[in-house]
């Protein structure tokens, strides 16, 4: 058949043009369309087939058109500040101006709010919902402030699911059904252990994942993890990508991984290249960062309660000394050489703990770090200069450290 | 002979070694890249070694001109020659201070002067050398003149904004309201001091600090920094040749490292 000749990028193209259109087509034939957070428990919406799209997913690749100038002025002009996190100013801005080079997408009749990533999104919703005059419907998850997340939150997290299954049932005029809600969940575990299993084999040397690749991917890790598409796509990248290791191929056929780092942070959408291109002049794969585990979203099948934990223990809902350990593992499990941590402007949740996360895996490990200032759509933040000399600075570091024999 | 240089965003340095590893000649000219500075700073530098290019064995280039710059044998980045140059120029200094044009950087070094970790400012020309030009321009003075003001000074204007817009017309409205140039200029130093000393934090201060950059050349500016890190602070000789000091011995070690293999 013609279709299994596709290579997994062909199908990503492929998928995140249904992806949308889907959603356009839906919106013209009168049928409800909804906004989610990135991490949301998508198993709901998708037993109750819902057509949903997700802002930051939209943000990110109007970042990455560079076209995000025109709505963060606007944003700004009605008055939100520059320090707001960028896909919130990118996506309120849509909601006026609601045409993108990139993407067009419907506007939202429902929103739904997952905070287990930060509390920008609260306000953002919130405000959303208040703006468009469409129903919210929030789920609240609270930061986890002890190393284990503790049985009560998810307790409560479970309650928020239930909650918000009766809101939906109710916006929806279906009922929910949970024989089809098993099957969602088979498939999206399914779906995330495919990702889990390719991400994963970046820990071979030389891996034969790009990393910046797994920042395009997991664009349909947010939004299709739950159905047969977004299973096939992941399980053809694993094979693609397990080929590629037996063959001892590196991630680019133009040049050879000499450094293995990680990337901590999201990407510079608007400078994306620039930021790739830098990197692998000089020999460095970003090969993890605390994405692979993010979108790992995993329980036993029909079992609300752990599926409730899953969408509480992600990295950004965490507390430091877990956030800590949890990168030291990375050091080890992935054979870097070195971190670069992104330091945000847009994402307060990830920045604060920086610092301290960068001073306390450094001592750990001894192994060279670096951090850069940017944005991840705002382009205004990121200095092409500033970049380069403390990535250079970085290779130095490494290669004396390599030259210890360490 | 090695040549090392120094390409910032306001001026231009050069350094020539001999094959004794001894400094020959520096050369500073306050025009930075985009500029002939490097030029005129190369013939300087050419002029009282007595040399020409052709005696130049290998060169390295460092500096926020280096990607651009493509004359040179190597390029290697301005942290690690202000490493080497410290390490040359001090043997046993420890941590790095570096008040440059548009950026302020905080090296540290292990015990064989060898860079281990570093810091560079976030987002802004905030506790920069630009902040100090713009601060001696409402001052009415030269930027050299900055230290001996605030020297007189008899107590120090807090200066709140980070940002350098702000900051240049809060002091304006400081000295209208009848504060002394010499405690704004006070203030001035103890505002860069205190995001230096941030960041020196976060990279961890160990002795000896040594301060680089044409801004170690200000007295009062490296005394208000040793205050606010509790650590005294030698400003380096030569200071703002320091990158190219350093660039000259990484051409000198390149070039030897490859002769012996
Ligand atoms: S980028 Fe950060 S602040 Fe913005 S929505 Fe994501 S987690 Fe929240």
């Amino acid at each position: 058949m013609e279709e299994t000749k596709l290579t997994s990028k062909q199908f990503l193209n492929e998928l995140t043009a249904k992806h949308y259109d889907g959603a356009l087509q839906a919106k013209a034939e009168g049928k409800p369309v909804a906004w989610a957070v990135s991490i949301s428990p998508q198993e709901l919406f998708e037993t109750l087939d819902m057509h949903v799209v997700y802002p930051e997913n939209h943000a990110a690749a109007i970042g990455a058109r560079k076209e995000a100038m025109k709505f963060i002025d606007h944003a700004e002009g009605i008055g939100y500040s520059a320090d707001i996190c960028s896909y919130a100013r990118i996506n309120m801005a849509y909601t006026d101006i609601p045409h993108a080079e990139a993407q067009d997408i419907p506007l939202p009749d429902v929103v739904l709010c997952s905070a287990n990533i930060c509390t920008t999104v609260m306000k953002w919703w919130e405000n959303l919902a208040k703006k468009l005059r469409v129903p919210l419907v929030f789920i609240d998850t609270p930061f986890n402030h002890t190393y284990e997340v503790p049985d009560h939150a998810v307790e409560y997290l479970r309650g928020q699911f239930e909650s918000a299954i009766k809101q939906l049932e109710d916006f929806s005029g279906k009922r929910f059904d949970f024989d089809k809600l098993g099957e969602v969940m088979k498939l999206s575990n399914a779906t995330c252990q495919w990702w889990k299993a390719a991400t994963d084999l970046a820990q071979f040397t030389p891996s034969p994942l790009n990393g910046f690749d797994m920042f395009n991917y997991m664009a349909i890790m947010v939004c299709m993890r739950g159905n047969a598409d977004g299973h096939k796509l992941f399980k053809l990248w694993y094979e693609e990508l397990l080929a590629k290791k037996e063959a001892g191929l590196g991630p680019w056929s133009s040049a050879e991984e000499k450094y293995r780092i990680m990337w901590d942070g999201i990407a510079c959408w608007p400078h994306l290249s620039t930021t790739f291109k830098t990197l692998k002049k000089y020999g460095i794969n970003m090969v993890t960062s605390t994405y692979p585990e993010s979108w790992n979203v995993r329980y036993e099948t029909n079992d609300l309660t752990g599926m409730a934990r899953a969408y509480t223990v992600n990295y950004a809902n965490r507390n430091l000394d877990f956030g800590t350990d949890y990168l030291k593992k990375l050091v080890d499990q992935f054979n870097l050489d070195g971190v670069l941590y992104h330091s945000n402007r847009s994402c307060k949740l990830m920045d604060f703990r920086q610092y301290e996360v960068r001073r306390r895996v450094e001592a750990m490990t001894g192994i060279p770090t670096t951090m850069f200032d940017g944005d991840q759509t705002d382009p205004r933040s990121f200095s092409e200069a500033q970049y380069e000399t403390r990535v250079q600075g970085l290779v130095e570091m490494m290669d004396k450290r390599k030259a210890a024999g360490r | 002979m090695f040549l090392g240089i120094d390409i910032g965003s306001s001026s231009s340095k050069v350094a020539l070694m001999n094959d004794k590893k001894e400094l020959v000649a520096t050369a500073v000219v306050n025009k930075g890249t985009g500029t002939d500075g490097v030029h005129s700073a190369l013939e300087q530098a050419f002029l009282k070694a007595g040399i020409t290019k052709e005696d130049v064995q290998f060169s390295v280039v460092t500096g926020y001109g280096r990607v651009t710059y493509k004359d040179a044998d190597k390029q290697i980045t301005e942290l690690t020659c202000h490493a080497k140059g410290v390490a040359y120029l001090i043997p046993g200094a420890r941590t790095i201070v570096d008040i440059g044009g548009q950026d302020a950087k905080v090296i540290k070094l292990n015990e064989k002067g060898e860079m281990i970790n570093f810091g560079m400012n976030e987002k802004c020309a905030a506790g920069t050398g630009r902040f100090l030009e713009v601060m001696a321009r409402v001052l009415g003075c030269g930027l050299g003149d900055l230290s001996d003001l605030a020297q007189k000074s008899d107590k120090t204007v807090s200066i709140s904004s980070v940002c350098t817009v702000f900051a240049e017309s809060e002091v304006i409205s400081q000295l209208a309201t009848g504060e002394t140039p010499a405690n704004v200029a006070r203030g001035a130093h103890v505002s860069v001091s205190k995001r230096v000393a941030g960041m020196c934090n976060r990279v961890g201060v160990e002795p000896t600090v040594v301060m680089t950059g044409g801004v170690a050349l200000n007295a009062d500016m490296v005394r208000c920094l040793s205050n606010e890190l509790s650590s005294p602070v030698t400003a380096a000789p030569n200071c703002q040749a320091v990158g190219a000091i350093g660039a000259s011995v990484a051409a000198y070690e390149t070039f030897m490292a490859r002769r012996e293999q």
